[in-house]
């Protein structure tokens, strides 16, 4: 055990260079039996002439165990192991794989809590929002409305002032520092809003807004995602992110998403569905996205509202009278006008702009079934929508801004007993919800909405049915255990055919990280690659609708998002990311050698394990190397291109883009 | 510049070998043949004003007393003539703000038409799910994917279409074009290019992406490099506004400017969207001079300019505006409106009824107010662009681009012309 850690933290980054010569080697002789190019050739043939010749391939018992893997070479095997259940391989990461064995790497993924990640939490040090509660974020950093309405101001003058202090922040903070203003001109060259511009005026600025919280956030997911060794656990704890989506710019969602992603999602993401499901239901950002909290039996509301202002008006009484205009023009508003706080009043009935609308609201009932259980054609109906909804009236937020905790609120309530897909809900109270949500677990459509959810992540932008039918019988054995049903998705066949191999686009995060690792980079500050993420068309944290984003690679393939990805591509490699640097020569072995042909041969192998297509092997080479090509466009034909740029081409080439 | 790259293609053999295999606009594009001209294909420009503007100090009733009985101080007087502090007359009931004086002209010449007492029928005043409602073009369902400016270009099969059919100006695509139809977002045309200075690099990748066997990635690789080529020959560095059209300052000025340069340049815009921020206005909202009067004018200059400078291409073009929903009728205790239901939509273009104030009026007083306090709806906003979709760009399925919403051509209110 010390000696695997010490192997680990030994490993990827602080290696010399004759050490990746010696591994690259032993790397390209292993590479010349598997024969790599021609498998990767196959994949695109069988579409042409509807042929496929597989290649069998005898795996060493000691390197897959009871994994069933026939189509695939060791290192395609291990190549498609780290695509799918990791964030793609840093460098050595195959190698170290195929030393330890693909299923006992695979196992230890399955088990999390049983792997040393003590290095991601030291990087994660400087993020002090991680750990702190809603309403700690609340107060550490007040809205800007509210800072606006303290100091007197409209909120309009307030921003434009912020701005402008802002600016002139920056400004001096440039005038001080002339190396940093140089850095900002080049920064700049790329567009006033470029990635590396933001990144350094956001450096520059002790920020004490708001937008800090999902800054520090997206920061940690992405350093997360770069260097925790727990991989599994964050390809997890992004999937069930994107599930439970919520939205963080809808109001104070954005100071609950520490928690939301830290106490529910993190906390959940290898556990059990049950559990999963539960806590974000109880969870104040869904509660609040999702509009649940403001949700009311209406009766029950009319009820409570009629009893208020009656005890209102006696108060007054006692207290010499009311004002009978005021009164008057209380009741046609239907406004209560209680101070919040105020002993006997419901805090649902605190803000006055909510009382207009208090009623039932169907948004979570039924997101909950079409999104987060069932599915669209999970077979429920608008009257089983209804029924949900009022199980849930009463799960409700205190004060949305100033006390943002989970609390069950009887009086709002909806009396059952309800009728749920033909399911008898007949418990009171709170538990009403809590027995919707243990009878939706346990449905056979749950089962194969998610297990499908699943297998178009991990597997195919089309599942195989035999394979999700597997994944569903496991969920209904297990009650939702997740690592079960995922154990069932990489024990099956279906998981390392050839067809699925390199199949799955990724999606834009997945992009920014697995670049970040294919290059051992040190990312000290992520933000550059956080903007990067929303430029290639996955802004964190801000997937508008609650389906999340897709999975499917028609939503990633187009052509401004294609020129970001090489852009991002190009900067990251050639050092010109801002929080980020790599050391490219020493990774690819060329410190004393300008040699174009080597340096790619090297990129090919470090950053897709030798997995390239003849056609892209062949293209690039002749562009780096072909002396007429090269006097056409470089300034000096007899310098070699620089090892940054191949290493940028490889890495913006098509087969990076998939996993 | 431009030869160096061509040079570079052919003579890495990726043209020459490849010529008879490549897609017809990567051949135009190394033979650098003249593109397409976009002569009769019609444009959709789609202007989102994110706030909920004040349509009712926007467009005026003037002719209605309660307007000036519910808002007290921030009316806008009624029209007076050489008045530039009063509303400006339209139709003998409403008047523009004056700040929105430069769009007079273009009422009168038809090619302004406006639509009020319209907006989303769902009853939020949630700013967020308002305009996720509104974009997504499905008012009360929050699980649709897509947005309906996506949906209405998946229906239209376009032969040839390049990679700046849809446009969106702005870094991130927004929720009205997000969907499986190829749309672009553009934080600014002059960035629309490889960011390293080296040809190696442009050329390496177009090398890559044209050779390649993955057929989803060679075709957009094509297209990219496609549309970088596009846009260097439209050298949006060099763009001079005609006709001496000025653009307001800003963001907003400047997303125009380039809509409208991307237009000219021909490479095959049909849908265009943009938005413009800052119109919630709880306090102090002013009336002739204030915060939205300064907003509204860099709208009135804004649109004049695109309509000056695009001159004869306007026939073929409509701009339409919306905003998630309207304010409150009467003014709040702090010189502002709060969130309301109804607003009102401008149209812009040749094609158009223009010169007049459509839709029903509901009127403003108390009984006819939504819920007792706002503007009601009259218009959904759906039938305006359902007219727009399928008499400007000739759509022919509306009801998959507004699902559940049944709309008939006889309830087309007319804004375009019969």
């Amino acid at each position: 055990m010390a000696k695997q850690k010490g192997f680990r933290a030994n490993f990827p980054w602080r290696m010399n260079a004759a050490a990746i010569g010696m591994l690259a080697a032993a790397l390209v002789v292993s590479l010349t039996f598997a024969a790599p190019f021609l498998a990767a050739d196959q994949k695109a043939k069988p579409a042409e002439k509807g042929k496929v010749v597989p290649a069998e391939h005898k795996l060493s018992k000691a390197f897959k165990g009871k994994l069933p893997i026939t189509d695939l070479s060791e290192e395609e095997a291990t190549l498609h192991a780290l695509n799918r259940l990791a964030f793609g391989p840093r460098p050595g990461d195959v190698e170290r794989i195929r030393a330890m064995g693909l299923e006992k790497w695979i196992q230890q993924q399955l088990r999390p809590e049983t792997i040393d990640d003590s290095a991601v939490a030291k990087r994660l040090e400087p993020y002090t929002t991680l750990a702190k509660s809603t309403l700690q974020l609340m107060e550490d950093y007040p809205n800007p409305a509210e800072e606006a309405r303290r100091l007197g101001m409209t909120p309009e003058d307030y921003r434009k002032q912020q701005d402008e202090q802002r600016r002139i922040e920056v400004q001096r903070a440039l005038m001080r520092n002339p190396e940093l203003a140089a850095e900002m001109r080049r920064a700049r060259q790329g567009g006033a809003d470029s990635p590396n511009a933001q990144a350094l005026r956001m450096e520059l600025l002790n920020d004490k807004s708001p937008r800090k919280v999902i800054g520090e956030l997206s920061a940690a997911k992405l350093t997360r995602a770069i260097y925790s060794e727990r991989q599994l656990q964050e390809v997890m704890a992004d999937f069930w992110f994107n599930h439970f989506n919520v939205f963080a710019q809808k109001g104070p969602v954005n100071f609950m998403l520490p928690a939301y992603e830290r106490d529910i999602i993190r906390k959940n993401a290898m556990g059990r569905f049950g559990d999963l499901l539960g806590a974000t239901a109880k969870s104040p950002a869904m509660l609040f996205y999702l509009d649940n909290w403001q949700s009311a039996d209406p009766v029950a509301f009319a009820k409570l509202e009629g009893e208020l202002l009656r005890r209102r008006q006696q108060m007054f009484a006692r207290f010499g009278g009311m004002d009978p205009r005021m009164a008057a023009e209380m009741q046609r508003r239907g406004r209560l006008g209680q101070r919040p706080g105020q002993a006997g009043v419901p805090n649902v009935l605190q803000q006055p702009q909510q009382l207009q609308r208090r009623g039932l609201n169907e948004n979570y009932a039924r997101e909950l079934m079409e999104l987060h259980t069932l599915g669209v054609d999970g077979g429920y109906t608008q009257q089983d929508v209804i029924e949900v909804a009022r199980a849930f009236t009463g799960w409700t937020l205190r004060l949305p801004r100033r006390d943002p905790e989970f609390n069950f609120e009887e009086r709002i309530h909806a009396s059952g007993p309800f009728t749920v897909l033909g399911h008898r809900i007949d418990s009171g109270g709170m538990k009403a919800g809590e027995q919707v949500l243990e009878m939706l677990v346990a449905q056979p459509q749950t089962a194969k909405f998610i297990s499908t959810k699943l297998a178009r992540k991990f597997v195919s932008d089309t599942p195989p049915r035999a394979l999700v039918e597997r994944m569903s019988k496991e969920f209904l054995e297990t009650h939702g255990n997740i690592p079960a049903v995922l154990e069932a998705m990489i024990y099956s066949p279906e998981f390392w055919s050839r067809e699925v191999y390199r199949a799955k686009i990724k999606k834009p995060f997945e992009l920014v990280v697995s670049a970040a690792r294919a290059l051992g980079a040190d990312v000290s500050a992520p933000i550059a690659l956080v903007l990067w993420t929303g430029r290639i068309g996955e802004p964190l944290y801000l997937c508008q609708p609650p389906t999340g984003y897709s999975d499917k690679a028609e939503s990633w393939v187009n052509t401004g998002a294609l020129l970001n990805r090489l852009n991002y591509a190009m900067e990251l490699s050639a050092n010109r990311m801002r929080g980020a640097r790599v050391e490219i020569a020493s990774l690819l072995g060329t410190e004393n050698s300008d040699d174009a042909r080597k340096a790619l041969e090297r990129s090919i192998q470090v950053f897709l394990a030798g997995q390239v297509s003849t056609q892209t092997r062949a293209t690039l080479e002749k562009q780096l190397t072909d002396p007429q090509i090269l006097r056409a466009t470089l300034d000096d034909p007899t310098k070699s291109v620089d090892a940054g740029i191949i290493a940028g081409l490889v890495l913006g080439s098509p087969e990076f883009q998939r996993r | 510049m431009n030869i160096t790259r061509r040079y570079f293609l052919k003579s890495s053999g990726v043209a020459m070998v490849g010529l008879s295999a490549m897609p017809a606009f990567l051949t135009r594009a190394v033979l650098a043949s003249p593109l397409p001209a976009g002569a009769n294909r019609k444009i959709l420009v789609v202007l989102f004003q994110r706030g909920a503007m004040d349509g009712l100090n926007a467009v005026i009733p003037y002719g209605e007393p309660n307007y000036y009985s519910l808002r007290p101080n921030i009316a806008i007087p009624q029209p007076r003539s050489g008045n530039a502090q009063t509303a400006v007359d339209l139709d003998a009931f409403f008047g523009l703000h004056p700040s929105l004086a430069p769009l007079e002209p273009l009422f009168k010449q038809k090619q302004l038409a406006i639509v009020h007492a319209a907006g989303s029928p769902d009853t939020t005043r949630s700013h967020f799910d308002a305009q996720d409602y509104m974009e997504s073009g499905t008012p009360g369902r929050k699980s649709t994917e897509d947005g309906w400016l996506n949906r209405a270009l998946q229906m239209e099969k376009v032969e040839a279409a390049t990679p700046f059919r849809a446009v969106a100006m702005g870094t991130n695509l927004p929720r009205a074009l997000k969907g499986t139809a190829p749309a672009v977002a553009l934080p600014d045309v002059r960035q629309f290019q490889m960011m390293a200075a080296s040809p190696v690099v442009e050329g390496g990748f177009e090398a890559v992406y044209a050779q390649t066997v993955d057929q989803a990635l060679r075709g957009t690789g094509t297209e990219t490099f496609e549309a970088i080529d596009m846009l260097r020959k439209a050298n949006p560095q060099r763009y001079q506004p005609e006709n001496g059209a000025q653009y307001p300052q800003g963001r907003f000025g400047q997303s125009l400017l380039q809509v409208a340069q991307l237009i000219k340049a021909n490479i095959g815009l049909e849908v265009a969207f943009l938005d413009s921020g800052g119109w919630d206005h709880h306090v102090n909202e002013g009336g002739v001079q204030g915060q939205l009067a300064n907003l509204l004018r860099d709208l009135g200059q804004g649109l004049a300019a695109f309509h000056r400078d695009l001159g004869d291409r306007m026939a073929d073009i409509v701009l339409v505006t919306m905003s998630e929903f309207g304010r409150t009728a009467a003014e709040n205790g702090n010189r502002g409106t709060d969130h309301g239901h109804a607003n009102c939509m401008f149209l812009l273009g040749g094609d158009l009824n223009g010169g007049k104030v459509h839709g029903k009026w509901p009127g403003l007083s108390r009984e006819r107010l939504y819920e007792g306090r706002d503007l009601a709806l009259t218009t959904d906003f759906r039938t305006v662009l359902s007219e727009l979709l399928a008499r400007h760009m000739g759509s022919a399925a509306l009801s998959t681009v507004f699902p559940g919403f049944a709309v008939s051509q006889k309830e087309f209110l007319g804004v375009l012309k019969a």
